[in-house]
C-alpha cells in the first residue's frame, strides 16, 4: 500500500518560519528519542528490558513538532508507545531507562514499565495500555482545564487502530459538544499490529472521522516537524480561544515492528525505505546545515553529548535496585491504612 | 500417544468443529492474516477462508456484540479476545447480552457461542495486562466458564464449548500455549462442569485450575518427598463448579487448600471454601487455606511479581499449615 502517496502537501512554505533555536531543539530532542530507543531495543535483545516494549523510531516528529508549539502547562497523554513524548518534554532519560529496567528509581517506581511512563513534573499523564482508553481520559484532562479556566489544553495521542474503538467516538462527540480544549492526535503509522488501516474501515483518511462531529480536522505530514508544529499551533489557538477540540491525523511510520516480538512481515522493504528516505531527523539535520544554523562538527558534538546521556541512563538503571517486596502494598490506595486481605 | 502444543490443541478443536458445522466461525483481532497474535489460529485462514476466519478492527465491544447477534440468529461464533484484559471493553455485551438474552426473552433467543483468549498474568506486563477474570465471569448466571490446564483438556473442552447451546467463556494463558501434552488423534470431547483428579492422594486436597495447576503439581511433587500425599483436583470448569468431586475428596483427606491466580475477594477460592464449610464442616480437621495473588494490581517489576503471584513455596506452606506441620 502506498501510504506515501497520501502524504498531504507541506503547508509550510520554503522561506523559513522557524528559528535556528527551534531547529536545534528539534534536532536534539529527536536525536535523544532515537538514540535512547535504539539503545532500549538493544537492551531488550539482551533481556535487560522485558515485557512489551514499543518503539517510536520514525515517528519522532509527531512529538517534537508538537512540543515546540505548546506551553509547559499543557497536558500530554498517549498510549503505550510512550518513551519519546516525556523525553522530549524533559523527563530525565535516567528515570525512563530505570523504568524500562523495572527499577525503583524509574519514573513509575518500576511498577509500570515501558507501557506506563508517567511524569507529573512535565505534565506527561501516561502511558496507557488499553487501546483507545486514553482518549476519554484526554478529554477529561481538558475538561478540568476548562472548568478551572486555566487557558491550558490537553494534547491526546492515539494510534490509527484506536480510532475504531467506541471510546474514541464517544469522547470526540462530547469534547465537541462541550468545546473542550483538547487536541486529538492520531499517529497514523499505517498499522495496528499487523493490520493495515485499509483493512479496518472504509474510512482510511482518518482525519475525516472528525467531520462526523463537526470537528475541525486535518491531515498532517508528520515526517516534518514544521508541519506538525503549525498544525498543533492552529489547533491550540482554537482550543485556547474557547472553540473546542481539533482532530489532527499525523501521517507517519514506525520503522520497527509493533513491539519487540513482531517480525513485521506484513509490509514491504520498499515501503519502509520510502519513509526512511524522509526521515524526520535527517530532514531537520539537512535544514540546519543548509542554513548554516550549525556545522557538522556542532551536530557531532550534540550527538556525542546525547550518546553520553543515554549511556549514563543505562548505567544509572543497571545500578539502581529493584523495588523491594514492601513496595507491593504502596501506591494502591490514598488511604494509608487500607485493610488489604492478607490471609 | 502423540504430543502437541496447547495452541495446536485449540486449533484442532476449532478446525474440527468448523469442518463439522458450517455455522461455526472465528472472529477477532489478528486471527486471520497474522495467524493469531499467539499463533493459535495459524493456517486457519488458508483452510476456511476469509468468510469464516475474520480479522476485526480493535473494536471489542462491537465485535463481541456482533458475535452475540449472530449467535441469536443461528450461527455459532467463536470470538477471540487477544487477551481477556481487553474483554473489559466488551464486557457489557458478554454480560448484558450473551448471558441474559435467554432469560430476558423467556427462552425465545439464545447465544450459543464461545468467547476465548488468554487470562491472567504473562510476565512483566504491569497491571492493565495482568488480570484474572475467571471469577468475574463465573459470577454471572447464564455463562459457563472453562479454564483448562493442559492440551488434552483444552481440546476436549473447547469442542464441547463450541457445541454447547449456551454462551461459554473459555480461558487460556500465553504461558501455556507452548506447553506440550498427549492428545489422541481420535476425536473426543470432555463434558463441561466435571473436575478431574490430576493426582490422587490422601493427606490434603488441593483444588486449582488453569495455568496455576503447574504450580500446584510442582508443589505436590515436592510435598511427596516430605511424605505428604496431596490429592490435586483440577476444576477445569469454574461455572458450573463440580462441588461433588471436591467434597468427596475433602471427606477423604479432611484438609483443603485452594490455589488460584486471581485476587482474593469474591474469588473461586472463597466460593469453594464457603461450599466446603457448608457441606462438609464436620469432616474438616483444619480451616481451609488458600493461596491467591496478593490483593494489589500486579506491577511490572519482577521482584514485586514474585512477591505477589502464587508459587510453589506459598502452596507448600499452605499445605503444611492445614496439616499443622512446620
Ligand atoms: C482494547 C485493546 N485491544 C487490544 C489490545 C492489544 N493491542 C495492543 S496495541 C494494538 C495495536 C494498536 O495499534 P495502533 O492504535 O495503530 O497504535 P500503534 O501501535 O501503531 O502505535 C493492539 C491490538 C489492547 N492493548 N487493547
Ligand atoms: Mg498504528
Amino acid at each position: 500500500m502506498a501510504i506515501t502517496k497520501q502524504m498531504p502537501e507541506t503547508k509550510v512554505n520554503s522561506d523559513l518560519k522557524f528559528s535556528k533555536e527551534t531547529y536545534l531543539r528539534w534536532y536534539e530532542m529527536m536525536q535523544l528519542m532515537r538514540k535512547f530507543e535504539e539503545k532500549a531495543g538493544q537492551l531488550y535483545g539482551q533481556q535487560k528490558i522485558k515485557g512489551f516494549c514499543h518503539l517510536y523510531i520514525g515517528q519522532e516528529a509527531c512529538a517534537a513538532g508538537a512540543i515546540t508549539a505548546l506551553t509547559k502547562d499543557d497536558k500530554w497523554i498517549t498510549a503505550y508507545r510512550d518513551h519519546a513524548h516525556p523525553l522530549g518534554l524533559g523527563t530525565s532519560p535516567n528515570a525512563v531507562m530505570a523504568e524500562l529496567f523495572a527499577k525503583s528509581t524509574g519514573c513509575s517506581k518500576g511498577k509500570g514499565g515501558s507501557m506506563h511512563i508517567f511524569d507529573k513534573e512535565v505534565n506527561f499523564v501516561g502511558g496507557h495500555g488499553i487501546v483507545g482508553a486514553q482518549v476519554p481520559l484526554g478529554a477529561g484532562l481538558a475538561f478540568a482545564e476548562k472548568y478551572n479556566k486555566t487557558g491550558n489544553l490537553c494534547i491526546c495521542y492515539m494510534g490509527d487502530g484506536a480510532v475504531r474503538q467506541g471510546a474514541f467516538h464517544e469522547a470526540l462527540n462530547m469534547a465537541m459538544l462541550w468545546k473542550l480544549p483538547v487536541i486529538f492526535v492520531i499517529e497514523n503509522n499505517g498499522y495496528a499490529m499487523g493490520t493495515s488501516v485499509k483493512r479496518t474501515s472504509n474510512v482510511t483518511e482518518l482525519y475525516k472521522l472528525g467531520s462526523a462531529y463537526d470537528m475541525p480536522s486535518e491531515p498532517v505530514n508528520a515526517m516534518r516537524c514544521e508541519d506538525v508544529h503549525e498544525a498543533v499551533a492552529r489547533a491550540a489557538e482554537r482550543a485556547r480561544a474557547g472553540e473546542g477540540p481539533s482532530l489532527l491525523e499525523f501521517r507517519t511510520y514506525r520503522y520497527k515492528g509493533h513491539s519487540m516480538s513482531d517480525p513485521a512481515k506484513y509490509r514491504t522493504k520498499d515501503e519502509l525505505e520510502t519513509y526512511r528516505n524522509q526521515d524526520p531527523i535527517e530532514v531537520v539535520r539537512q535544514t540546519i546545515l543548509e542554513n548554516n544554523f550549525a556545522t557538522e562538527q556542532d551536530l557531532e558534538q550534540i550527538d556525542a553529548r546525547i550518546k553520553e546521556q543515554v549511556l549514563e541512563s543505562v548505567e544509572f538503571a543497571e545500578k539502581s535496585p529493584y523495588p523491594t517486596a514492601d513496595e507491593l502494598y504502596k501506591d494502591i490506595y490514598a488511604q494509608q491504612d487500607y485493610p488489604y486481605i492478607q490471609d | 500417544m502423540r504430543t502437541i502444543q496447547f495452541r495446536e490443541a485449540l486449533r484442532e478443536a476449532m478446525s474440527e468443529e468448523m469442518r463439522r458445522d458450517q455455522r461455526v466461525f472465528l472472529m477477532g483481532e489478528e486471527v486471520a492474516e497474522y495467524n493469531g497474535a499467539y499463533k493459535v489460529s495459524q493456517g486457519m485462514l488458508d483452510e476456511f477462508g476469509a468468510e469464516r476466519i475474520i480479522d476485526t478492527p480493535i473494536a471489542e465491544l462491537g465485535f463481541a456484540g456482533i458475535g452475540v447477534g449472530a449467535a441469536m440468529n443461528g450461527l455459532r461464533p467463536i470470538i477471540e479476545f487477544m487477551t481477556f484484559n481487553f474483554s473489559l471493553v466488551a464486557i457489557d455485551q458478554v454480560i448484558n447480552s450473551a448471558a441474559k438474552i435467554m432469560s430476558m426473552s423467556g427462552g425465545q433467543y439464545m447465544a450459543p457461542m464461545v468467547f476465548r483468549g488468554p487470562t491472567g498474568s504473562a510476565g512483566m506486563l504491569s497491571s492493565q495486562h495482568s488480570q484474572n477474570f475467571e471469577n468475574w465471569y463465573a459470577n454471572c448466571p447464564g455463562l459457563k466458564v472453562i479454564v483448562p490446564s493442559n492440551p488434552y483438556d483444552a481440546k476436549g473442552l473447547l469442542k464441547s464449548a463450541i457445541r454447547d447451546e449456551d454462551p461459554v467463556i473459555f480461558m487460556e494463558s500465553e504461558q501455556m500455549y507452548g506447553d506440550k501434552g498427549e492428545v489422541p488423534e481420535e476425536e473426543y470431547t470432555i463434558p463441561i462442569g466435571v473436575a478431574d483428579v490430576k493426582r490422587p492422594g490422601k493427606d490434603v486436597t488441593i483444588v486449582s485450575f488453569g495455568k496455576i495447576m503447574k504450580v500446584v503439581l510442582a508443589a505436590a511433587e515436592q510435598l511427596e518427598k516430605e511424605n505428604i500425599s496431596c490429592e490435586v483436583i483440577d476444576l477445569r470448569t469454574v461455572r458450573p463448579i463440580d462441588y461433588k468431586t471436591v467434597l468427596e475428596s475433602v471427606k477423604k483427606t479432611n484438609r483443603l487448600v485452594v490455589v488460584e491466580e486471581a485476587w482474593p475477594l469474591a474469588s473461586i477460592s472463597s466460593e469453594i471454601a464457603f461450599n466446603v464449610q457448608h457441606n462438609a464442616f464436620d469432616y474438616l480437621d483444619a480451616p481451609v487455606k488458600r493461596v491467591t495473588c496478593r490483593d494489589v494490581p500486579l506491577p511490572y517489576a519482577p521482584t514485586l511479581i514474585e512477591a505477589s503471584l502464587p508459587n510453589v513455596e506459598r502452596t507448600v506452606n499452605a499445605v503444611k499449615a492445614v496439616m499443622y506441620k512446620k
